[in-house]
């Protein structure tokens, strides 16, 4: 009897075993790029920049055209990579601590440029790489490493949306929450990624997608445990859903 | 402006000029006196030959932005002065760890903090021994005059490109500010991407500078990285010597404290001193074989003296302190603050010192 193939590992993702722990949302986000790669034909026309996290080794799964940013610095790199070489789909892949901590100016300017470029951003509400310190978008009363008694307001102040922030800005042209906990989530978060790829490709400029992410290593979690937390906690601090959808420059510029 | 014509230019905007005439199509740099005219010119002119300018929100994100433009091969530069130079080292680091080209123009104000406005050398240990983490070198060319800032930029790039290791041009804030006539090099097309760049069309790139697999790989990569610049050391250094054939007195100096010596050597020849001039043009490689002769052939005459004429405290000196390995006493003639000197300053510190 001839088997039939049901599913096949997308030839954009190399053979090397990944080194994130299970249930790591890098993993799930990567294979859905990687698929989205290889449906929408772009393998080689994309160039990635990597961030200083645990999703520094993208270019060790992802087989494309990879830089690696300094922390925090990947969307002033993919800035210039884009302007200079326009034909190239530019994707900047970033943790927390590297897109809202150290590396918020980079997110914010290249944002209120409308760098056209695509944004992915992994918010696990935790420094993954390091061992699980404090991050800007760690949840109140959430125990980290340096904040062991749980994050206090007044001294390590409130967790920061990203999406909601950059909403605030005119130039952005899409921008969107997902997760990834169910298959239903992941199908739906494969559909807005795709349209974050297909806005660059259409010339439509910058878009954003925050990918709310479980960490199980440094919260301490099994992986269904991690999966309950980003349904229960997460979302009820960062809402699923779309914030902008086809820009709002137009508007904006009758003001 | 037509090409090889003379034209009355301000140095900062010659370094725009002669850039872009070399291929330069990405500018990315965040405001900070004394080098304003340099955004400001590029502002205008790249995109009148398709090339890019971005205010960068930093200069964090100007050298980040450089490294991401010359990863994907194209030719691109910042300019700024000592803060925002000291700001870029991290990006410099990785730019020469993940050994992808860059030009950086260093138009030195006085430090240190925000210290003044005024012209200053105080960043010369900063450029040529370091500045960020690792064992890393940048090149680093001194200029003296506009026509030798236009000549040395426009040669920038290809060395940078050559040998994938970032270029730094060092001046001292009047070198950005004094106009004069210098003959503009002809526009050149920009170059191909080169094979190791992103987006080559070839073959897949990562440029990348992390290290980690326990195979040795980041000691190999020193290693590499070594040999290159021990090349680099042979092939890019060059000094000028100016009436130091028969010396007994020889000044050494960059950039404007250069030009003034050269004045000072020939008054001081009016006296009767046998005095001369020795110029580095790259402090980094630091010729040091040249000055080590002219020390050698010196040195057999017991009274003769080297002066180290700077705008910081002993930083060029400890260069010349190598290469001269004892053999010629040595003075210094310091001024520090953002504070230049004149030329009877150097005339009678030198007479003074000689007596
Ligand atoms: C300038 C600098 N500071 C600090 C670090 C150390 N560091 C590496 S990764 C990281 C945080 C990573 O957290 P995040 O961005 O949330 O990514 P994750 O690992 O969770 O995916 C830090 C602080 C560094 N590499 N460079
Ligand atoms: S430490 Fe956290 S973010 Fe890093 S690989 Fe493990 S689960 Fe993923």
């Amino acid at each position: 009897m001839a088997r039939k193939t049901l599913y096949k590992k997308t030839s954009v993702l190399t053979d090397k075993i990944m080194h994130y722990c299970p249930g790591c949302a890098h993993s799930l986000t990567q294979k859905i790029i990687a698929e989205l790669i290889e449906e929408m034909g772009l393998q080689k026309n994309t160039i990635f920049v990597a961030p200083v996290g645990c999703a520094v080794l993208l270019y060790d799964y992802i087989d494309c055209d990879t830089v690696e940013a300094a922390h925090g610095r990947a969307p002033a790199m993919a800035t210039a990579i884009k302007r200079t070489r326009p034909d190239h789909f530019v994707v900047s892949y970033q943790g927390d601590g590297d897109l809202l901590s150290i590396g918020i100016a980079e997110t914010i300017h290249a944002a209120n440029r409308g760098e056209n470029i695509t944004v992915i951003f992994i918010n696990n509400a935790i420094y993954g790489m390091t061992g699980g310190q404090m991050a800007p978008t760690t949840l109140i009363g959430q125990v980290t490493t340096t904040t062991q008694k749980g994050r206090n307001p007044e001294t390590e102040g409130y967790p920061i949306r990203a999406c909601e922030l950059l909403n605030t800005l005119v130039a952005p042209y899409f921008i969107e929450r997902v997760k990834l906990t169910s298959s239903a989530d992941v199908i739906k978060a494969k559909k807005v990624l795709k349209k974050a790829f297909q806005n660059q490709l259409d010339g439509k400029g910058y878009s954003f997608v925050e990918v709310l992410a479980g960490c199980p290593t440094n919260w301490r979690m099994t992986p269904a445990d991690a999966n309950k937390w980003v349904d229960e906690k997460m979302t009820e601090f960062y809402p699923i859903k779309n914030f902008r959808d086809e820009g709002i420059v137009k508007e904006a510029s009758k003001c | 402006m037509a090409d090889n014509e003379k034209v009355l230019i301000k140095g900062n905007e010659a370094i725009a000029e002669a850039a872009v005439r070399a291929g330069c199509r990405g500018y990315f740099g965040y405001p900070i006196t004394p080098q304003n005219e340099v955004p400001e010119y590029m502002s205008r002119r790249l995109p009148e030959v398709g090339g890019v300018f971005v205010q960068a929100e930093s200069e964090l994100a100007s050298i980040n932005m450089v490294y991401g433009a010359t990863a994907a091969g194209v030719r691109a530069m910042t300019s700024s002065s000592s803060p925002g130079i000291s700001l870029m080292q991290e990006g410099i680091s990785y730019i020469a760890g993940a050994e992808t080209p860059a030009v950086i123009m260093n138009m030195m104000r006085g430090g240190p903090g925000l210290g003044n406005i005024a012209p200053s050398q105080a960043d010369y240990l900063q450029a040529t021994k370091g500045g960020g983490h690792g064992d890393y070198n940048l090149i680093v060319f001194a200029p003296s005059t506009v026509q030798e800032i236009v000549d040395i930029v426009y040669n920038a790039f290809d060395v940078a490109f050559k040998y994938r290791n970032p270029v730094m041009i060092l001046a001292d804030g009047i070198m950005g500010q004094i106009s004069e006539a210098v003959s503009m090099p002809p526009m050149r097309d920009p170059a191909d991407i080169p094979d190791w760049a992103l987006g080559n069309g070839k073959n897949r790139a990562v440029i990348k500078s992390l290290r980690l697999s326990p195979d040795d790989a980041l000691a190999a990569h020193n290693k590499h990285l070594q040999e290159k610049l021990a090349k680099i050391r042979k092939e890019v250094v060059q000094s000028e010597e100016y009436k130091c054939d028969d010396a007994d007195y020889v000044v050494v100096a960059y950039g404007t404290p250069a030009r003034i010596t050269k004045t000072v050597v020939d008054a001081l020849r009016e006296e009767g001193l046998k005095v001369g001039l020795f110029r580095p043009i790259t402090i980094w490689p630091f010729p040091y074989d040249a000055l080590k002769a002219l020390s050698d052939r010196m040195s057999k005459n017991s009274s003769s003296k080297i002066f180290v004429a700077e705008m910081a405290q002993n930083q060029l000196e400890q260069d010349v302190r190598m290469a001269v390995e004892g053999k010629v006493a040595i003075d210094s003639f310091n001024r520090l603050g953002g504070v230049n000197f004149d030329e009877e300053d150097l005339f009678d510190f030198i007479k003074k010192s000689v007596k």
